[in-house]
């Protein structure tokens, strides 16, 4: 469980994190997404008391991180891959945060071999690819035993195998009831893992919904006809959780709560004809551009960026 | 049976959680097993240990061979097997305290350091048991190394004017001074990295606190200068560990007394940093 109130951030004139408020409940895989400069690990980094908010304030299980008798305990933490001494072996930079808590060897020895690092553990860290690193991040973070996981951008670097491994572990840990927090700046990502979704843009909270809701807002299964008569198919439509919308005078309809494939039998039944038929889902990428749109920080200059996910 | 094997698949988040928990002493064996786990710990105390000790042999020999060919250096003039012996000191410092400052420092160029204080972050037991550790460790190679040095050059200016036995008044005092020193510069070199997050920035003050400044006072009036020089950081040590002492220098406990705190004047700086600031 995490609970972030009001928490604010600001570096000089900049402002990271703006007065976030969101909770993260156990049981369930919790997304992090937002654009890069979003604020996401900066969030992090608070939460686990490396940077002191400015105003505001988060706890993790009913505490400040600092408070905890056992913060590994509390929360395992993924952070950067990059938190390691490229001079040690990853046994010995796990056994080294182990002996803070007296976390016996065997959790150790256990960590790696989840981690896969069991052929590399007496090598040097600085020698590790990328997705070793983050293995061994990883390893570091399920120390503990931790009642909330939390992992920034964990799949960063990893191979198929590695973010398949990463997407299991996630789900295999909310459902033994843990928090799960994960960031990352792909949608598409998050939606094979996420149940809920905490969007960020600039600092600020754009969006605490489900993946399901979040397509539903965005426009949801729209399906599009041209048809001949939209006055009498409108009437033929209508019903119950149906919603047609056109404007007058053009030919086309644009209908969610119905398939295409249901319109056009209907409009078959009545000798209705119609020119075009198409649905129109709304992917969770899309709904996420659309949202974060005037949040994104650096913008590419690329002259198809504006229009890409909001077709005319 | 049955009953049995259910409860114990239960999830371990629920219960039957072991009872994990942060104390001083185990941030301490932490700090001990990462200094150790590092190549750089070896190297950098093996040289430290062979400087105090080569130095020493060297200018012992010098001193020998000077008293039989009859050309003595100005240098050596009142030499003692001890300051002879310990003339090593002046290199070790250097090996002492840089590695202080890598003890520390080099967490935070490695970005070790957001591990370290995810795992404690209340913080100031890492620094506390940073500089307990290494300053033993410091001061345990500096005796060692003053000791081994002074026994084989003690050896090799015995029968000369400067032949000193272990017995000596001030002998053992000067040894066991000079490996006090060496661990207070390392404490000094580890708060220093502590307070300036940076291994050349670390080194660089390092550098110049012990070697350039105490030659820069020679740029002061006089009455400055011996007001001001005795209480430098490496003078202050040099009379923990010198034999003879003059009115220009501190008594060895007063030498003592003024290197602790500086000592700890940096440590608090290093401690408010780590405190107050992000990582």
């Amino acid at each position: 469980m995490i609970d972030a109130r009001q928490l604010t951030k600001r570096y000089g004139e900049k402002t990271a994190v703006d007065g976030l408020d969101f909770v993260v409940k156990p049981g369930t895989v919790t997304g992090f997404l937002g654009p890069n400069g979003a604020g996401k690990s900066t969030t992090m980094r608070m939460i686990v008391g490396l940077d002191a908010p400015t105003r505001g304030s988060v706890t993790v299980n009913g505490h400040h991180y600092a408070r905890h008798q056992a913060p590994l305990q509390e929360v395992g933490a993924l952070l950067e891959a990059k938190s390691v001494h490229p001079g040690r072996s990853a046994y010995n930079h796990l056994k080294a945060l182990a002996l803070t808590h007296g976390i016996p060897g065997r959790r150790v020895d256990e960590v790696i071999g989840l981690a896969g690092l069991g052929s590399v553990a007496k090598k040097r860290a600085g020698a590790f690819s990328l997705g070793m690193g983050q293995r061994l991040g990883i390893a570091a973070a399920l120390l503990g035993d931790p009642r909330t996981v939390m992992l920034d951008e964990p799949v960063n670097g990893l191979d198929p195998e590695g973010v398949l491994w990463i997407r299991n572990l996630l789900k295999g840990l909310a459902d033994e009831g843990r928090t799960v927090f994960v960031s990352s700046h792909l949608m598409s990502e998050m939606a094979l893992v996420a149940d809920h979704l905490i969007i960020v843009g600039r600092g600020r909270l754009l969006a605490d919904t489900t993946v399901a809701d979040l397509i539903r807002e965005a426009g949801g299964d729209t399906v599009k006809v041209v048809t001949q008569d939209p006055a009498r198919l409108r009437d033929v439509l209508a019903g119950p959780g149906v919603d047609v919308s056109g404007r007058i005078g053009s030919e086309e309809l644009r209908v969610t709560g119905l398939t295409a494939r249901e319109i056009g039998l209907k409009a078959a039944e009545h000798g209705i004809a119609l020119f075009e038929l198409s649905a129109r889902t709304v992917s969770l990428e899309e709904a996420f551009m659309d949202l974060t749109r005037d949040a994104v920080e650096y913008h590419g200059t690329t002259t198809g960026t504006e229009s890409v996910g909001r077709p005319a | 049976m049955s009953t049995l094997t259910e409860t114990a698949e239960e999830p371990r988040t629920t219960s039957a959680r072991p009872a994990y928990r942060v104390t001083g002493r185990r941030v301490l064996a932490s700090e001990w097993a990462k200094l150790w786990s590092l190549r750089s710990t070896w190297i950098t105390l093996g040289l430290g240990l062979v400087f105090l000790v080569a130095f020493g042999l060297i200018s012992a020999n010098r001193y020998k061979s000077g008293i039989t060919s009859g050309h003595m250096d100005h240098d050596f003039a009142g030499a003692t097997a001890v300051s002879l012996s310990l003339f090593g000191t002046h290199f070790a410092q250097m090996a002492l305290g840089v590695l202080g400052v890598l003890v520390t420092a080099g967490e935070y160029s490695t970005g070790m350091i957001r591990s370290t204080l995810a795992a404690v972050p209340r913080r100031l037991p890492v620094l506390w048991s940073k500089a307990v550790v290494f300053g033993l460790v410091a001061l345990a190679v500096g005796t060692l190394g003053g000791f081994v040095a002074f026994l084989t050059g003690s050896g090799i200016v015995s029968g000369t004017p400067a032949a000193m036995g272990l017995s000596h008044a001030g002998v053992p005092r000067s040894l066991l001074g000079a490996g006090l020193y060496l661990g207070l510069v390392g404490v000094i070199g580890t708060a220093l990295g502590a307070l300036l997050r940076s291994v050349a920035g670390g080194i660089s003050v390092l550098v110049a606190t012990l070697m350039l400044i105490p030659g820069l006072t020679s740029l002061l009036p006089s009455s400055w200068k011996d007001h001001i020089g005795p209480y430098l950081p490496s003078n202050a040590g040099e009379s923990m560990f010198a034999v003879t002492h003059d009115s220009t220098t501190l008594s060895p406990g007063a030498g003592l007394l003024v290197l602790l705190c500086w000592t700890a004047l940096v440590l608090g700086g290093a401690a408010y940093r780590l405190a107050r600031s992000d990582v």
